[in-house]
């Protein structure tokens, strides 16, 4: 006992030391942000430049670029997140249903975006770009589609795991003999049973495409991030500001996330 | 033969937005502008800026992933010590979330505005005379990328990596105690061990996430470029030599073919990994 006490005192040492020196490293950029975007002109204070950021009327009349950008991430957001569900949730209920032996191919096909780093997926998907924007215009909206191949890994370990949580074939043949549809299934007895999963795979989608620049720089495209880089070239500080508030947006967002998948650990004790 | 219709939709989606883009890649590194096939964009990877972005890619993704996965891995250590729920954790893993994931050109303004030319640090450097502001080294690929990819490496490295050390048990480490074996015989002979397939696991992830990195770099270096992200996207803007229109691809096949590598190695250290760390 007494040797385990004195570990656990050193393990507290060790703790803050190590927590507190590497959160220096990471906390100095962020509050030098905070510093920079509240430089007043002639030396001092000033909450100048976050109160035209809040300021929709300023940000509209001045910074149009900002305006577009938020507008298109917040799409790209709904877009990404809509098609991801609509695609991957019946897909792989499918699977597992009717069709086990495509398991492994759509499991490959969903992890190979990892090993294709996102500047290669630009090369390759110009000419695919090229009909789409011949199809159904230039509009930024159309990210959407590759954000999704993006999103896929992240959004499969997600819905993989909920899936596995739950029995779906015994609770669709239930619904199936009680006379309910394919989409009754769906909708009623599937997704129900699998929130927090959808939940957790919607979030991370959300975090990735606020964060997304590479492609929609690369086809001059507008986003969030592309507008904040552009911002930067005429107004530093309100473009450091404008980083650091999609930094905590992301953050509230992830944070809220670790929430939801605490809250399915309380409800399944017998889960490991 | 009907069940496989229902697959159809995601097949199809992801044929046209992953299988094609990446045929597209593969098959271009191999014909010239006429669409004749030719070894003529591989040989143009010898041009020397081709060689010196390849070289300081790869530099630049070893150093950050070793330097990461020490700091990620010391920091998830000390983060497993902590209470399962707790606030700490929690946070943490949360900022370590959006740090990994959330890179680019948050990042190249937060390193803007901490040791950029009116920066924070550099300022205050500056009134007990040291000197930042005079050169260049923040945009340089083994200085200043360096520094700025290590903030996004560490973060990766925490999620990772945490998993792993939940999974050694407290057993273990009172086993050795009750043979007689001190912290450090512990870490030698048990913890080290254990960890240590998955360590270079993560690590050789750190590795493919930095190699793969585009919007840091991009965001933050505005003259020259200095790593292959940078040159790929350059065949996009700039205008392209004669006969040398699909050398882009061929560069992008070269960052796919060395990631696949690293990816491999991965996954069979991954399955050693399984073998101790499975529930």
């Amino acid at each position: 006992m007494k040797l385990r006490a004195a570990r656990r005192r050193k393990q507290t040492i060790f703790r803050r030391v190590v927590v507190g020196l590497i959160g220096l490293f990471f906390a100095l950029p962020l509050l030098a942000m905070v510093e920079f975007t509240t430089r007043a002109p002639g030396g001092g204070r000033t909450l100048q430049t976050w109160t035209t950021l809040f300021n929709l009327a300023a940000i509209d009349a001045n910074y149009p670029e900002l305006k577009t950008g938020i507008q298109a991430s917040a799409g790209l957001v709904l877009l990404t997140v809509a098609i991801m569900l609509v695609m991957l949730v019946p897909t792989m209920t499918w699977i597992r249903l009717r069709v086990p032996g495509m398991r492994r191919l759509v499991e490959f096909i969903c992890l190979l975006p990892l090993t294709i780093p996102a500047i290669v997926l630009v090369v390759g998907l110009a000419p695919v770009y090229a009909w789409v924007a011949y199809f159904l215009g230039e509009s930024s909206l159309w990210l959407a589609f590759a954000y999704v191949v993006l999103v896929l890994p992240y959004a499969y370990r997600a819905l993989d795991a909920g899936l596995s949580a739950i029995d779906v074939k015994t609770l669709a043949e239930a619904a199936r003999s009680l006379g309910a549809g394919w989409p009754t299934v769906m909708w009623r007895i599937i997704l129900p049973n699998m929130r927090t999963a959808v939940l957790s795979a919607s979030f991370l989608s959300v975090a990735l495409v606020l964060g997304e620049f590479t492609i929609a720089n690369l086809f001059s495209r507008e986003n969030l991030q592309v507008a904040i880089n552009q911002l930067g070239k005429r107004d530093d500080s309100l473009a450091t500001a404008a980083a650091l508030a999609a930094l905590i947006l992301a953050f509230i967002v992830l944070f809220a996330m670790s929430f939801v998948g605490a809250a399915r650990g309380s409800h399944r004790p017998e889960e490991n | 033969m009907g069940a496989l219709l229902g697959v159809l939709p995601f097949l199809a989606y992801t044929t046209i937005f992953l299988m094609i883009p990446t045929l597209i890649v593969v098959v271009g590194a191999f014909v010239n502008g006429k669409g004749r096939p030719t070894l003529g964009n591989l040989s143009a990877l010898a041009q020397p800026q081709i060689v010196s972005a390849f070289m300081n890619s790869l530099l630049l993704s070893a150093v950050t992933a070793v330097l990461g996965a020490v700091f990620g891995a010391l920091l998830a250590y000390a983060v497993s010590t902590a209470r399962q729920s707790g606030p700490l954790r929690r946070m943490i893993t949360s900022v370590c979330g959006v740090l990994a994931q959330f890179g680019g050109v948050t990042l190249a303004f937060a390193f803007g505005a901490t040791v950029g030319l009116q920066g924070f640090l550099t300022l205050w450097l500056q009134k007990v005379g040291i000197n930042l502001a005079g050169s260049t080294w923040l945009y340089e690929p083994n200085k200043g990328l360096m520094l700025v990819y290590t903030y996004f490496q560490i973060p990766l490295m925490l999620i990772v990596f945490l998993p792993a050390v939940e999974g050694l048990r407290p057993q273990w480490r009172e086993a050795a105690e009750s043979l007689g074996g001190s912290t450090w015989d512990y870490w030698r002979h048990v913890g080290g061990p254990i960890l240590a397939p998955s360590f270079i696991g993560a690590m050789l992830l750190l590795f493919t996430n930095a190699f793969s990195a585009y919007a840091t770099a991009a965001a933050l270096i505005s003259q020259g470029s200095p790593i292959i992200p940078l040159q790929i996207g350059d065949t996009f803007s700039s205008e392209v030599i004669l006969g040398q229109e699909n050398v882009g691809k061929a560069m992008a096949l070269g960052m796919v073919a060395i990631v696949a590598v690293v990816m491999t190695l991965y996954v069979v250290l991954e399955r050693r990994t399984s073998r101790w760390l499975a529930r």
